[in-house]
């Protein structure tokens, strides 16, 4: 999950990162009431779960409050990669010296969380990442033990050669290796990290990933999801425990697992046709999951025709049979049908669908072949 | 013969009175697996089945009756915990089922087991299965038979299809075993790799990635240089669309945006002969053997 900046500062903010004040706006006249209030210079920077803001307009400088209302209204409903802005962060504007680089990622490849810190701030790190990788400083953290203090010393006398900068850095650092932990991040940044002429370091911009399996017993962070900022339809599949994710052809896919669902939409691809969609109706299925994923596919207006490829393990076949022959009953599909259930209770889900009037393959090249056809007749 | 299980194997279910935990432990028992003991705090001197005696712990349960292996099919909030307790109680081999486990809990699992030398396979896998010797999970019996082609995947349903059209083609398996689709797992391609390069019994493997991560072109230098054995592969998700993976910053460490056309060139280049589709998996097997 991700969530927007202005909700990382937060969590920074409790656990101890000096963050400077930031308020919410959604209109014009917010943003002019939220200046006001700090005076002087403010910054007005769009919230939204998409990165390189600044480049697309999305980041401004307002120098009073009748500004900030211009630069608001001119943020406000803008798109940045395809998201809409709805929301703005107003914050006064700080006196910045130097701008650094401080983030956590999970790594699989070590299989442990690495800080990552740079003197080059206030780009992106991927860009630091190719030109100059060397600017980079890593460190693996051992997760029985915890981020060490010394080690943060360490990194932070790689950034600040001043003692009272690198003392506050290293407190920075291990507050946001505590904050990274306690909201079940699988990536925190903050860029910049400033310091100030009066010797201040800061997090003026901060960014966090969560990993969603923790959400259960985070309430707190659970409760930061914008729904708004979600695709309805991939909301809709998330709340009922499936994964969907939409693409641009005409073949709607359902498929039990993630694996074979790529392979399945791989597979749609290789014989001419085009996926329309990712989706995955997950291990135990029972027929309701399978009405809710032909009441997502068939809301995608794109979709011609629809192809299910289920591999009973765990999921039986007759469940996924029952819910197919019931999603038909209660919602008009209009769309021909491919379907190919192999394994757990097959015969039983073969004589479901026999029963009311649906064909079912046993060969996974076979139903996708069918399914792309079908699409392609239907849009001639 | 086959890999990390064999007719010694004892095997304790922690989870064993849940609803998956019995289902599959009855399936288990059926395809021949010697399961000795279950594990549900609480329900300790109940007996599971009239033949299944259950402890309130693990340790009780391998000290009375010398399980060496255990499957965990706990719900996802106790499944690290689980996992500490069999690394705790001495068993050589854990195999956790359960999905959604969050990656912090497993970032401290992981070293716990090894430091207590037992092997974890997963979280969030299907488990592994040597056909005619036993099963561990949840890969069905029926679309296995034994012979001399070893698997190795990241995912389920796909293993199951891979494995269904092999033996649709006669073509038997030495061992299959699934990984675990999740960032962090416990047992990796190189170490199944590894396994079946030593096992007499696997002629041939057939291994199964997908997107993400850089496991994939790991396994791929190994099998280059450290492999005797033919290795086939193939890799899902040549039209996934890309941007769903966790930001730019996991790419920077490994130095790969782990797309399916960079493993599949990984592949080649390290002598693995890539399958488009599952089924050209048969092929070129077929022609390894």
């Amino acid at each position: 999950m991700n969530i927007h900046e202005y909700q990382a500062r937060e969590i920074l903010r409790a656990h101890g990162v000096p963050v400077p004040p930031g308020e919410i706006a959604t209109t014009p006249e917010e943003a002019e009431r939220i200046a006001a209030q700090y005076g002087g210079m403010v910054v007005v920077k769009a919230q939204v779960h998409a990165g390189g803001r600044g480049k697309a307009g999305g980041v401004k400088l307002a120098v009073d409050p009748a500004d900030a209302r211009e630069k608001a209204g001119a943020i406000l409903g803008i798109e940045i990669k395809g998201l809409t802005v709805e929301k703005i962060l107003v914050a006064p504007a700080e006196d910045i010296e130097t701008e650094a680089y401080l983030g956590i990622v999970m790594d699989r490849g070590s299989q442990s969380d690495v800080i990552m810190v740079s003197s080059e701030g206030g780009i992106d790190i991927e860009e630091v990442a190719a030109t100059n990788p060397d600017a980079i400083q890593k460190l693996a953290v051992d997760a029985r033990y915890g981020l060490l203090p010394h080690q943060a010393a360490a990194l932070a006398h790689g950034l600040y050669s001043d003692a009272k900068l690198a003392r506050q850095a290293a407190r920075i650092i291990m507050q946001l290796y505590e904050a990274y932990r306690a909201a079940g991040c699988t990536l925190a940044e903050i860029n910049p990290l400033i310091t100030t002429p009066g010797g201040e370091v800061k997090a003026i911009d901060a960014k966090m990933n969560i990993d969603d399996n923790a959400l259960f017993r985070l309430p707190d962070v659970a409760a930061m999801r914008d729904e708004a900022a979600e695709d309805p339809a991939e909301r809709k599949a998330r709340e009922a425990g499936l994964s969907y994710i939409q693409l641009d052809g005409d073949v709607g896919c359902c498929v039990n697992g993630a694996g074979l669902a790529m392979a399945t939409m791989d597979l749609v691809k290789h014989y001419g046709g085009d996926p329309a969609n990712f989706l995955d109706i997950g291990g135990s299925s029972n027929p309701d999951k399978v009405v809710t994923a032909f009441e997502i596919i068939t809301s995608d207006p794109n979709v011609k025709s629809i192809l299910f490829n289920i591999f009973g393990g765990i999921t039986r076949c007759d469940d996924v049979a029952n819910g197919i022959v019931e999603a038909t009953r209660r919602i008009d599909v209009g769309l021909p049908i491919a379907i190919r259930l192999t394994g757990t209770n097959e015969d039983l889900a073969v004589e479901i669908l026999k029963e009311n009037g649906f064909e079912a393959m046993t060969d996974m090249d076979e139903v996708v072949k069918r399914a792309v056809t079908l699409a392609a007749g239907a849009a001639s | 013969m086959s890999i990390f299980i064999d007719g010694d194997t004892r095997l304790v279910v922690q989870g064993i009175t849940g609803r998956d935990g019995s289902f599959h432990t009855r399936q288990m028992i059926e395809y021949g697996t010697s399961v000795v003991a279950g594990v549900t705090p609480g329900k300790g001197g109940q007996v599971f089945d009239d033949t299944v005696p259950v402890f309130d712990t693990v340790a009780e349960a391998v000290s009375e009756t010398g399980a060496n292996a255990s499957v965990i099919y706990v719900p996802a909030a106790f499944a690290s915990s689980a996992i500490f307790e069999a690394a705790d109680a001495g068993v050589d081999l854990i195999v956790c089922i359960t999905e959604g486990v969050p990656v912090g809990d497993m970032m401290t699992a992981l070293p716990y087991v090894q430091e207590k030398g037992a092997r974890l396979i997963g979280p969030n896998c299907p488990g592994l299965i040597a056909p005619g010797i036993g099963k561990i999970g949840i890969l069905p019996g029926q679309i296995v038979t034994p012979g001399p082609v070893g698997i190795v995947s990241r995912s389920g349903t796909l293993t199951y299809e891979v494995i269904f059209q092999l033996t649709r083609n006669g073509i038997g398996q030495s061992t299959c075993v699934g990984i675990g689709g999740d960032p962090l797992i416990g047992t990796d391609f190189v170490d199944c790799l590894t396994a079946f390069e030593a096992d007499p019994h696997t002629s041939a493997v057939a291994m199964i990635g997908e997107i993400g991560g850089t496991d994939e072109q790991v396994a791929a230098e190994f099998v280059r240089d450290h492999m005797s054995k033919p290795v086939v592969g193939f890799i899902a998700g040549q039209t996934a669309p890309p941007g769903r993976r966790m930001g730019h910053a996991g790419a920077i460490i490994s130095g790969s945006e782990g797309t399916a056309a960079e493993k599949m060139n990984a592949f080649r280049e390290c002598g693995i002969a890539v399958a488009e589709r599952p089924a050209d998996l048969v092929g070129l097997i077929e022609a390894r053997l």
